[in-house]
C-alpha cells in the first residue's frame, strides 16, 4: 500500500534542486500561455502540487505563475480549479493580492476554499460572508446551482472560527432563507437520474412526489429522509441547511441581533404558499427570524424522528437514521436551552422515543443525547429519570464496553455534564465498577477521560472498593476478554489452544468470583476472600498485550485517587486505606513490571499518608510491625518495606502522637533489631540474593532514632553496630556483596555510634523539629520581615566592626 | 465541522524513526486557526505554515500509536488485502476516536475519527460536538471511494501524484469541512458525479 516508489517522490520532492525548479516553473508557465490544457499541463500541474506541498517550508513561486495559476481558477475545467486552489493554498500569496473578491463574481467551491485559507483577518471572513450572501439573494433561478451549494459550509466555517464576523444582517438573511429551504422545499421529485448532470433537475417532466425511505409516498414536507429519482435545487438546500443547522442554533446568538419581528418578510409571505399557515405565533404577530427558525427546527425534528421508524430499504439509509435521530434530539436539546417553554411541547416526542428504542442496544449511541435532553430537561418537566440511568450506566457498559466510539461519547457525556450529574444523579459514583470497564479494555483511548473523572468517584463511600477494584483492573480486562470469548466461541469448540482461564471462566465453582469482578454496581463488598485463588487462575493472562496495555495505566490512576481520597476521608478511612496498602502489596497480578511500579506508587503515597497524619503510624501500629518484621519482606518487597521502616523510624515519636509510649518504642525497637540482626548474620538463602544496602541503612538509621528517643536502648544500638563494624572490618561479608556499599553501610554506622555518645545531641540531630525540616520563612512575611533586617543589620555591622560576628545557622532565627 | 482530514502510514518506514509517520494527503479546511487565537496571531504566513504542519505530523504520530495499540491488544493477525478486495478491507479495517486535549496540538479540543486500512490511516479530526455517528459514516465512506478511485491497495503512488483526486471527492462528501446528511439516492447522485470527474 505504501511502496518505495512512493517515499522516494516524496524524497524526490523535497529535495528538488533550485536549478531544476526554475526550469519546472518555466515549462509549467508556457504550458499554462497556451490555450488548451492538455493532459501535460494537469500532470504538470499535479507535480507541482507535490513539490509544494511534501515539505512543511514555504516555496515562492513566481509572480508570473501565481498569475496564470489565479486564472486557472475560474476556469471552466473543474480540475485545474481544483489543482490551482490546491498549489496557491500551499503557497505565499502576493502582498495585497486578493482573488475575485470585487464583490460581483460568483465564486467557485474550489477559489472560496482559498479565500478562507488565505484569510488573514476576522474583516477578511466578514467581508467573504457578506459576498456569498449577496450572491446568494441575487442569483438568477437559471444560474448553475453547484455555485449556490457550498455558500452553507463556507458560511458555518466562518462561524466556527469568528462568529463575530457575521453581521445582524447576515443572521437575518440566512436565518430566513433557512426557514425557507428547511420547512418549504419542494415535495416533488427533482429531474430523473437520466438527465446525468451535477444535480441538475430537467422540469419538463411530470413531477413525482418524492418518497419515505421505506418507499411510501411522503405526505409531509421535504426532509434529508426522503428520497427521489432527483433532487431539485432547494432540495439540496434543505439538506445543506439541516447539516449546519445544529451549529448554526449553538452560535448565532453569540452574533446580536435578529431577535425583533420585521414586516418585511419577503420569503414567508410571498414567497411561500404553503407557508401561510404557520408563520405566526398564536398572537398572530410575525415572530422575529430567530424564534420562527427555532419553531420550523423543531417542525423538522419531530418529522425526522417519525421518520427513522421508518424500515430503510438501504442499509446505509438505516445508518442515516441514526445519525439523524442523533442530530434531531441535540437540536432539540439545543431549542429547549434557547427557549424553555419549548421543554413541554418536545419531552412527549423524547420521552417516546426512549420507549422506542431504550430495549434495542444498536441504538445506544442514539440514547445518549436523549440521556443528555433527560439530564438538561427532566427536572423542569418533572419527569423520572431513573430508567435513563440505569441503561446508561448499567446496561450500556456492561455490554457494550467494547464499542470505542460509545466509550468515547459516553465518557465525553460525563465528562462534560460531570457536575450536573453528580447533582442529579447522586446514585452515579455507585456504577463505577461498570464504568472502569471500558478503562479495562480499551485503556490507551480512555484514559485521558479517567485522568479527569476519577476524582468524581472517590468519595468517603466508595474509596476502599475504588482502591481494590483499581489494582484488580488487570484481572477485569483479562475476566472481559474471557467473557467475550466464550460468547464467541461454543463450549466444545476451545479455538485450537485450550485456555486454562477459559475453563476457570466457565467452571461453576469460580463463577462467582469472575462475577464479582463483572459486577456492575458498587456496594457489595470491599473484595474477595479468595482474591488468592482468582489471581491464579488468571496467571497465563499476565502476558496478554490487553492485560499489559491496561497494567500500564493502574499507576497513573493510583496517584490520581491518593491525591483525592485524601481530600475526602478522615483518618479512620485513611488507617483503612493504608492497610489496604500493606494488604495488597502481596495481592496483585503477577506482572514482575506491574508489581513493581505498584510498590513505587505505594511506598511513595505510604510515606505522603504518615506525613500527613502522623497518628495513622500509631493508630496502625500493630500492622506496620507485623509487617516489618517479616524479614521476607526485606527480599520480595524492598520498595515498601524500607518506607514502612522509614515511617516507622520517623514517626513513632512521642512529639507526633501523645500515645506513644516507651513500650511501643521498645517493642518498635526490637522488631527492626531482631530483621536486622537476622539480615547481618547470615548468608541470604540461595537464589534470593543480598538484602538491598538502603534496607540496611534505612534499618540502622530508624534503630538510632528510636534509641534517641528512649536512652535505655542507646548502648543495645551502639553494641549493635561496634558489632557491626568488626565483622565488616576483613572487606567481604556474605550479605553484601559490593565493596563501595559495605564501606557506606560502616560510615553510617559509625557515625550514628558518635552521635549516639552524646543523646541530647543525637536527639536533636534525628528528631529536628518540623519547622526545621519544613522551613517557610520564605512564604512567610512576618517571619521573613525581621530575619531580612537582622541579616541586613549584621551585614552592615560586620562591616564595621570587620566581621566580628559570624551569621548564626538559620533555624536559630526562627526560634525568636 | 471537521477541521482536518488526513491520509497518513501507520507502518515502520525505513527513512523515519520508529513511531514516526508520513502524511501522503492532508487538507485543511477553514481559515488558519493560529489567527484566531491569542498567542499565535504575531506569526506570518511562514511560520502558520509550519506550524500546522508541524501540529498534522503530532496527529499522525497519535493516532499510529492508537492504531498499533489497538491491534496489538486485538491479536489479530494483519491480513493486507490486495486490489480489488477494497470491500474486504474496509470491513475488516481497524477504526477507533481519540481525544485530543485543548491545546495538544489544536486551540480547542479536538475529537480524531481514525479508520486504519493496512498500513495507511484515514483521519478525520472534528469538533467535539460534531455527530460521530455521522462522521463516521462520512469517513467510511471517503476511505471508500479513496482506495477505489486512488487504487490504494495496489503498489502505486497516485495518492501523491493523483491527489486531485481526493480534493474533489472532500469537496463533494465534506464539502468544506461540513458533514453533510445524504441518503442514497443523494449519496448516488454525487457519487455519479465524482466518477465522471475521475473518467476524465
Amino acid at each position: 500500500m505504501y511502496s518505495h516508489g512512493s517515499e522516494s517522490l516524496i524524497k524526490q520532492a523535497r529535495e528538488i534542486q533550485e536549478s531544476e525548479l526554475q526550469k519546472f516553473y518555466s515549462r509549467l508557465i508556457k504550458l499554462l500561455q497556451e490555450k488548451e490544457h492538455g493532459h501535460e499541463t494537469i500532470d504538470s500541474l499535479q507535480r507541482l502540487r507535490l513539490i509544494v506541498s511534501a515539505t512543511k517550508y514555504t516555496r515562492t513561486l513566481p509572480p508570473e505563475l501565481q498569475k496564470r495559476l489565479r486564472l486557472l481558477l475560474s476556469s471552466p475545467v473543474e480540475q485545474l480549479q481544483v489543482l490551482s486552489s490546491a498549489v496557491l493554498r500551499e503557497t505565499l500569496p502576493l502582498t495585497a493580492q486578493k482573488y475575485g473578491q470585487d464583490g460581483n463574481s460568483q465564486l467557485n467551491s474550489h477559489t472560496t476554499a482559498l479565500l478562507l485559507s488565505q484569510a488573514e483577518s476576522r474583516d477578511d471572513l466578514s467581508a467573504l460572508c457578506t459576498q456569498l450572501l449577496r450572491n446568494l439573494d441575487n442569483r438568477t433561478s437559471e444560474g448553475p446551482t453547484h455555485l449556490l451549494l457550498h455558500t452553507l459550509p463556507v458560511v458555518n466555517t466562518i462561524l466556527t472560527y469568528s462568529p463575530e464576523s457575521l453581521t445582524e444582517d447576515n443572521i437575518i438573511i440566512l436565518s430566513k432563507k433557512l426557514i425557507d429551504w428547511l420547512r418549504y422545499a419542494s415535495t416533488t421529485q427533482g429531474g430523473g437520474a437520466s438527465s446525468g448532470g451535477f444535480f441538475t433537475g430537467s422540469r419538463s417532466r411530470q413531477p413525482l412526489p418524492t418518497a419515505e425511505l421505506d418507499g411510501t409516498v411522503s405526505g409531509d414536507f421535504f426532509t434529508v429522509l426522503c428520497v427521489g429519482q432527483g433532487f431539485t435545487e432547494d432540495q439540496w438546500m434543505n439538506v445543506y441547511s439541516f447539516s449546519m443547522l445544529r451549529h448554526w442554533l449553538l452560535t448565532f446568538h453569540f452574533v446580536p441581533g435578529g431577535t425583533v419581528a420585521d414586516t418585511d418578510d419577503r420569503s414567508e409571505i410571498d414567497g411561500s404558499v404553503v407557508s401561510m399557515v404557520s408563520v405566526t405565533s398564536s398572537t398572530g404577530r410575525l415572530l422575529p427570524p430567530k424564534e420562527r427558525l427555532r419553531e420550523k427546527a423543531f417542525q423538522y425534528c419531530q418529522r425526522l424522528i417519525e421518520q427513522s421508524d421508518r424500515k430503510a430499504q438501504k442499509k446505509t439509509d438505516t445508518e442515516l437514521q441514526k445519525a439523524c435521530l442523533v442530530e434531531a434530539v441535540c437540536i432539540l436539546d439545543c431549542v429547549c436551552l434557547e427557549d424553555a417553554s419549548f421543554v413541554y411541547r418536545v419531552f412527549p416526542c423524547i420521552k417516546a422515543l426512549f420507549g422506542r428504542l431504550s430495549s434495542d442496544l444498536t441504538f445506544a449511541r442514539v440514547l445518549l443525547p436523549v440521556a443528555q435532553f433527560y439530564l438538561n430537561h427532566g427536572e423542569l418537566a418533572a419527569v423520572e429519570c431513573d430508567c435513563v440511568w440505569n441503561l446508561v450506566f448499567g446496561r450500556f457498559p456492561t455490554e457494550l464496553f467494547n464499542d470505542p466510539f460509545l466509550a468515547h461519547e459516553l465518557l465525553r457525556f460525563l465528562r462534560l455534564n460531570l457536575e450536573n450529574v453528580q447533582l442529579r444523579v447522586p446514585q452515579y459514583t455507585r456504577y463505577f465498577p461498570n464504568l472502569l470497564k471500558f478503562l479495562a479494555w480499551d485503556s490507551p483511548a480512555v484514559i485521558d477521560d479517567f485522568v479527569d473523572l476519577l476524582p468524581s468517584m472517590v468519595t468517603s463511600g466508595t474509596s476502599l472498593e475504588l482502591l481494590h477494584t483499581l489494582l484488580d483492573l488487570p484481572c477485569l480486562s483479562a475476566t472481559l476478554l474471557l467473557q467475550l470469548r466464550s460468547m464467541c466461541l461454543p463450549i466444545s469448540d476451545s479455538g485450537g489452544r485450550s485456555l486454562a482461564s477459559m475453563d476457570a471462566f466457565r467452571n461453576p465453582s469460580f463463577r462467582g468470583l469472575f462475577l464479582f469482578l463483572l459486577r456492575g454496581e458498587a456496594g457489595t463488598g470491599d473484595t474477595i476472600d479468595r482474591l488468592s485463588t482468582l489471581l491464579e487462575l488468571l496467571s497465563e493472562a499476565v502476558d496478554w498485550p490487553r492485560v499489559i496495555q491496561c497494567a500500564q495505566t493502574v499507576p497513573i490512576l493510583l496517584h490520581i485517587f491518593f491525591n483525592t481520597v485524601i481530600t475526602v476521608a478522615d483518618r479512620t478511612l485513611l488507617g483503612q486505606v493504608l492497610l489496604v496498602l500493606l494488604e495488597r502489596s502481596s495481592l496483585l497480578l503477577n506482572i514482575p513490571k506491574y508489581i513493581a511500579e505498584i510498590h513505587r506508587v505505594f511506598s511513595r503515597q505510604l510515606t505522603k499518608l504518615c506525613k500527613l497524619h502522623p497518628s495513622l503510624v500509631i493508630d496502625q501500629s500493630h500492622e506496620l510491625l507485623e509487617f516489618a518484621g517479616a524479614t521476607s519482606n526485606v527480599y520480595s518487597k524492598q520498595e515498601i518495606y524500607t518506607h514502612v521502616v522509614l515511617v516507622l523510624g520517623e514517626y513513632l515519636s512521642v512529639s507526633y502522637d501523645s500515645r506513644c509510649s516507651v513500650r511501643l518504642i521498645t517493642s518498635c525497637f526490637e522488631t527492626l533489631e531482631a530483621v536486622l540482626f537476622e539480615i547481618t548474620s547470615s548468608a541470604p538463602l540461595p537464589g534470593v540474593g543480598c538484602p538491598a544496602p538502603r534496607v540496611i541503612t534505612t534499618l540502622m538509621s530508624a534503630l538510632a532514632k528510636l534509641a534517641s528517643r528512649s536512652h535505655d536502648l542507646i548502648p543495645r544500638v551502639s553494641l549493635f553496630l561496634s558489632k557491626l563494624r568488626n565483622v565488616s572490618s576483613g572487606g567481604t561479608v556474605s550479605w553484601c556483596d559490593d565493596e563501595e556499599d559495605l564501606v557506606s553501610i560502616v560510615t553510617l554506622g559509625e557515625e550514628l555510634c558518635a552521635l549516639l555518645k552524646t543523646p541530647g545531641v543525637a536527639q536533636s540531630v534525628l528528631n529536628p523539629p518540623a519547622h526545621v525540616t519544613a522551613p517557610r520563612w520564605h512564604q512567610d512575611t512576618n517571619v521573613a520581615m525581621p530575619l531580612q533586617l537582622r541579616a541586613l543589620t549584621r551585614l552592615t555591622q560586620a562591616h564595621a566592626s570587620h566581621a566580628q560576628h559570624a551569621p548564626t545557622s538559620a533555624s536559630h532565627h526562627t526560634s525568636t | 465541522m471537521v477541521i482536518v482530514f488526513v491520509i497518513h502510514t501507520v507502518c515502520p518506514i525505513g527513512a523515519l524513526a520508529p513511531g514516526e509517520s508520513r502524511v501522503l494527503y492532508s487538507r485543511i479546511f477553514g481559515p488558519d486557526e493560529a489567527l484566531f487565537q491569542g498567542g499565535q496571531r504575531q506569526l506570518n504566513a511562514e511560520e502558520r505554515r509550519l506550524l500546522s504542519a508541524e501540529k498534522l505530523a503530532v496527529v499522525a504520530r497519535q493516532v499510529q500509536s492508537a492504531v498499533s495499540l489497538r491491534r496489538e491488544a486485538s491479536g489479530r493477525p494483519l491480513v493486507e488485502a490486495l486490489p480489488g478486495e477494497e470491500h474486504l478491507a474496509l470491513q475488516e479495517a481497524d477504526s477507533g476516536v481519540l481525544r485530543l486535549r485543548c491545546g495538544d496540538p489544536y486551540w480547542q479540543e479536538v475529537s480524531a475519527l481514525w479508520l486504519a486500512v493496512n498500513s495507511l490511516s484515514f483521519v478525520m479530526l472534528c469538533e467535539p460536538h460534531e455527530n460521530l455517528l455521522l462522521a463516521e459514516g462520512t469517513l467510511r465512506n471517503l476511505a471508500r471511494h479513496c482506495l477505489e478511485h486512488l487504487h490504494m491497495l495496489g503498489q502505486g503512488s497516485e495518492v501523491l501524484l493523483k491527489s486531485s483526486r481526493v480534493d474533489v471527492l472532500l469537496s463533494r462528501l465534506l464539502p468544506h469541512g461540513q458533514l453533510v446528511f445524504l441518503n442514497h439516492r443523494f449519496a448516488q447522485s454525487l457519487e455519479k458525479d465524482v466518477a465522471a470527474y475521475m473518467n476524465k
